[in-house]
């Protein structure tokens, strides 16, 4: 029994207005309160992050030097990966990476980097932490739901890791899990009926699915019932808008998958068919399936949630970006309500884009045009954030900070990410780039140096209100050029790799196809080696992440200089989040507002009007 | 810590948290159910002629069992009008009826219409032997008539005959043993031929054989199936009948007409378990999960009808805010009652 159980009277009244103290495991492992559960989903996502790059340094190895064992680890990871993904070179020295060994990683790399990694943090972790406090809430509308999200995930990322050890190897099929490929994979007679990678998989992301549905429900609540007084729509901060229109998009796009998941754990735990069409064979022999399944509805249904996902990845970022901007440019953004519109459109298009994905799939020459269409009219909303944010910067009097370095880098780089993904767009050019390198330039680009960069610039930009501490400049500095000129090298050649004909999943870097990509094929030693030294550009940022915590530099309550909500709490905000009631007066970017007595005027200021009013809290706010 | 309207509306927005919450999970579950309907939609545009079934459910358990859902619809609404009028004894009457009717429904599909489909017998014959069972398949009458073919057989399993390798007796014996199962060997083969059916309960009826059974036995190492020997569908039983032109709409179970089929022309045999065809993969799977929705629903239903806090009891402290759950769950028992309303059609009638 905690302390804190004992300490109360029996008799207390639940509802009273003390400030129970909560006792170790409240407070840190089944809390309630947004701040510490999007803690929660931060610390998870950002270590999936880390392992989800080990994964991919592993095949990044074996594409820069195929059949030679890993060099220092091999030994190390053939013991805890066992035989089924690694097995000694022809002189017996452990630690090369087998064709099943790398579909796994390439599998779990994509599943844990998409669903364990990115949407964890730019969207559960930051949704959490900022979203109540730029709203003015005191927390979310259902904390224990907010809890049980955290936690069903967990459980999730229990499955996903467990599946690495099981005999056979965690998933290989691809992080889109394509049927019957993903149907047979591991459903021999000799793998367990549940314990097996893809069974696994699936069950993991069922529960992974589940989370994001109850957090999803929860942001949308939040945002529309728990606004402060004042807070109207249209004073909403933009990232209140990305988290809000990519809660819609989780909360309608992932049930379908959520359905699909489950069909799949019908094919694999009970042989139905669903997904496996008649008369499979597979190495020489009929299977058990009754058949008249269908391989391409599992690619719609996963699709209908997998192109509103790439939304999902990216919308928060684009928020954390815009706020981040606004900041660090003194300056209001730029089409405000421009930008909160071409969310709402971009929203509703990615439904109704998903088969461009599929365009192998020899759906007819209609049903391609239309999907060919939507896509390209989605690339409109697209360009108009980009654009709506590359303008606030001019005229602004920019703060090259920490944060807004990688929100500045952040813009080319979507940009790059979102132009090439326009090629795709078009039936007959994608019918010959789809599934080569090019298509994986296209979405690293706007994932890796786009999200993952805005994730970063997102964590420089609020870690001192999480921790009291601000980041060192010095060692973010050296994390920032590092990792801008090594995700470029590994990158851009897969462009050049992409419309040269390379593969998206040839295990041994195209040494078996080296005739026809021979002028592309040197490219995978210069891509491989930016992969380990943009690895080594994150060790700065792992040390300044753990060092600051105690030694960083104390931050004020507002060290940014910034309007919207979240920096008129103490630091870090305490159970309940404001001390004072909170009521909003103006609009989030009220920044260089000529004739103001400061270059920044907070949302929660009273208009000068009512100044005389007010003059008790105005004397005692300059305080800080 | 108190959240802001957790029992009163926002005056903006005119919702209360929790109706806000619920509606917004209901869109999430009109997606999960639509993903799952699409699918079954797709599923039988895609089927093979003949590879749709009709007419193996019980129509009227079905409709008795929507019939039983729609009541409850009702009274989960009078229920939530008597706390509203802060009337007690009529809420806990009210919801206790709805808890009834939810759970009655269960127990019609637990006990009655999944384990049912266990129990009966399919086996899709191999196109090239189509020919040779036309007088359970009555093809010829169906293309006359412009109809679709029927390329399964179905029935209740009495015995299925194997060959067994004398070598490898004992492993047979063992399952023999397991399973209840009666041997009559045939002693003038020079094989093993035995044929097998499960012992006869206490009145003397048959029980047959149970399809999942025949399917392990043919598992047992050295162990051959020849053939199965049912009582037939009345489909199979005259197929030529005019009658069975169309799916029976009150359900008829399987005949005593006997009919044989060989294994070497049974392209797929299993019970109407999910993995028989596509129709039962998706009937299994959305009814399952409607299943545990209703499960879910009775749950908490009486949950707030016990008299403990948070559930009943909460009527004397903060009578709004149990009227508010109730609305809530009533919200969502409407959901799941409608789902059971395209349910219904799709698997019973078309
Ligand atoms: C700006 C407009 C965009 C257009 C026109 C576009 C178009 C496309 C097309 C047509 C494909 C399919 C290529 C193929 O498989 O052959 C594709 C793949 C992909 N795109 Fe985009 N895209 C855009 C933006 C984005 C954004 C913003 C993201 C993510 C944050 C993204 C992430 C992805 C991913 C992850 C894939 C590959 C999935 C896979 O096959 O594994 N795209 N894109
Ligand atoms: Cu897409």
């Amino acid at each position: 029994m905690s302390t804190a159980a004992l300490t109360h009277a029996p008799d207390d009244n639940a509802h009273d207005d003390h400030h129970h103290d909560p006792g170790f495991w409240q407070k840190w492992v089944f809390s309630t309160d947004h701040k510490m559960i999007g803690i929660q989903y931060g610390t998870t996502g950002l270590a999936f992050l880390m392992f989800g790059f080990m994964l991919m340094m592993v095949m990044r190895w074996q594409l820069a030097h195929p059949g030679e064992a890993v060099p220092y680890i091999g030994g190390l990871l053939q013991a805890i990966f066992g035989s089924s993904a690694f097995q000694p070179d022809a002189k017996g020295i452990p630690g090369v990476l087998t064709a099943d060994g790398y579909n796994s990683f390439g599998a779990m790399h994509g599943t844990i980097m998409v669903f364990f990694g990115i949407v964890p943090v730019a969207f559960a972790a930051f949704g959490n932490f900022v979203v109540p406090l730029q709203i003015g809430a005191i927390d979310m509308t259902f904390p224990r739901i907010n809890m049980a999200s955290f936690w069903c995930f967990f459980i999730s990322c229990i499955f996903m890791c467990v599946s690495f050890f099981v005999p056979g190897g965690a998933a290989k099929s691809g992080w889109t899990s394509y049927p019957p490929l993903s149907g047979i994979a591991d459903s021999g007679a000799l793998n367990h009926f549940f314990m097996n990678g893809q069974t696994l998989w699936v069950t993991g992301m069922v529960f992974n699915i589940t989370a994001s549905l109850l957090g999803s429900v929860n942001f949308i609540a939040t945002i529309i019932q728990l606004r402060a007084p004042g807070m109207t729509w249209m004073r909403l901060p933009f990232f209140v808008w990305a988290q809000f229109v990519t809660a819609f998009l989780l909360l309608l796009a992932f049930p379908p998958l959520e359905a699909a998941g489950v069909m799949q754990l019908m094919d694999r735990a009970f042989g139905t068919s669903f997904f496996m069409p008649t008369g499979l064979i597979v190495n020489g022999a009929a299977t058990h399936w009754s058949g008249g399944g269908s391989p391409i509805l599992w690619q719609h249904l996963f699709w209908f949630l997998a192109h509103p996902e790439v939304y999902v990845l990216i919308l928060p970022g684009i928020g954390m970006v815009a706020e981040i901007i606004a900041c660090n440019t003194r300056k209001p953004l730029y089409g405000y309500k421009a930008m909160v519109g071409a969310i709402f459109v971009l929203g509703f298009l990615s439904f109704i884009v998903w088969a461009h994905h599929m365009y192998m799939t020899g759906m007819g020459a209609k049903v391609s045009g239309f999907f060919q269409v939507t896509t390209v009219m989605i690339s409109v909303p697209s360009v108009i954030l980009v654009t709506a944010l590359m303008l606030s910067l001019w005229g602004g009097s920019i703060r090259f900070t920490m944060p807004m370095l990688f929100a500045t880098a952040f813009l080319p780089m979507f940009g790059i990410g979102g132009l090439t993904g326009i090629p795709l767009a078009f039936n007959a050019v994608d019918l010959y780039l789809h599934d080569t390198y090019y298509v994986i330039g296209h979405f690293h680009y706007v994932v890796a140096p786009g999200t993952i960069f805005a994730i970063f610039a997102g964590v420089y930009h609020w870690y001192p209100k999480a921790t009291g501490r601000m980041l060192n400049e010095f060692l973010g500095r050296l994390h920032f050029w590092g990792s801008l000129i090594f995700i470029n090298g590994i990158f851009f050649p897969m462009f050049l790799q992409g419309m040269a004909g390379v593969h998206r999943r040839w295990f041994d870097g195209g040494v078996t196809y080296e005739q026809i990509i021979k002028p592309v094929i040197h490219w995978n030693n210069f891509m491989s080696v930016s992969a380990f030294l943009l690895g080594a550009a994150q060790i700065p940022f792992i040390i300044n992440f753990c060092w600051s915590i105690w030694n960083g530099r104390k931050a004020s309550d507002n060290p940014w200089d910034a309007t919207t909500v979240e920096w008129d709490t103490p630091t870090p905000p305490p159970h309940g989040n404001f001390t004072k009631e909170i009521t909003v007066h103006r609009g989030p970017y009220e920044y260089s507002v000529p004739g103001a007595d400061k270059d920044f005027t907070p949302q929660t200021e009273a208009p000068k009007s009512d100044k005389a009013h007010l003059a008790a809290p105005l004397v005692a706010a300059p305080a800080h | 810590m108190q959240i802001p309207h957790e029992v009163t509306a926002r005056p903006d927005t005119g919702l209360y948290n929790a109706k806000l919450g619920i509606w917004l999970f209901l869109a999430s579950e009109v997606m999960l159910f639509g993903g799952l309907f699409s699918a079954y939609i797709f599923l039988r545009m895609g089927a093979e002629d003949g590879y749709w079934p009709h007419g193996l459910l019980n129509v009227p358990v079905g409709a008795g069992n929507t019939a039983i859902l729609i009541a409850s619809s009702v009274t989960v609404v009078l229920a939530w009008a008597s706390l509203k009028m802060r009337k007690f004894s009529q809420y806990k009457l009210w919801m206790g009826i709805s808890i009834l009717c939810g759970a009655l429904f269960l127990i019609v599909k637990l006990a009655y219409e999944w384990p049912q489909k266990f129990e009966h017998f399919g086996a899709f014959i191999k196109k090239d032997a189509i020919e040779h069972y036309e007088k359970y398949l009555g093809n010829h009458h169906l293309k006359e008539k412009g109809l679709p073919p029927r390329v399964e057989i179905s029935g209740h399993l009495h015995e299925v005959e194997i060959a067994a390798d004398p070598a490898e007796k004992e492993k047979l014996e063992v399952f023999l043993k397991q399973h209840d199962l009666e041997a009559k060997p045939d002693e003038h083969d020079a094989k093993l031929q035995i044929v097998c059916s499960e012992k006869k309960d206490k009145d003397g009826k048959r029980e047959g054989i149970r399809p999942g059974v025949a399917e392990d036995l043919e598992k047992v190492p050295g162990v051959k199936l020849i053939a199965f020997e049912l009582g037939l569908d009345p489909i199979n039983a005259a197929p030529d009948n005019p009658e069975s032109d169309k799916p029976h709409f009150l359900y008829k179970g399987p005949t005593e007409t006997p009919g044989k089929i060989e294994r070497k022309d049974v392209e797929f045999y299993s019970s109407f378990a999910p993995k028989h065809s596509s129709y039962f993969a998706v009937y299994f799977t959305i009814t399952g999960l409607h299943g545990l929705h209703v499960l879910a629903g009775v749950l908490i239903m009486l949950y707030f009808w016990l008299p403990i806090e948070g559930g009943a009891n909460m009527f004397k402290r903060n009578p709004e805010h149990l009227a508010n759950r109730v609305e809530v769950v009533g919200l969502f028992w409407h959901f799941v009652d409608l789902v059971w309303i395209f349910v219904f059609p799709i698997f019973y009638l078309l």
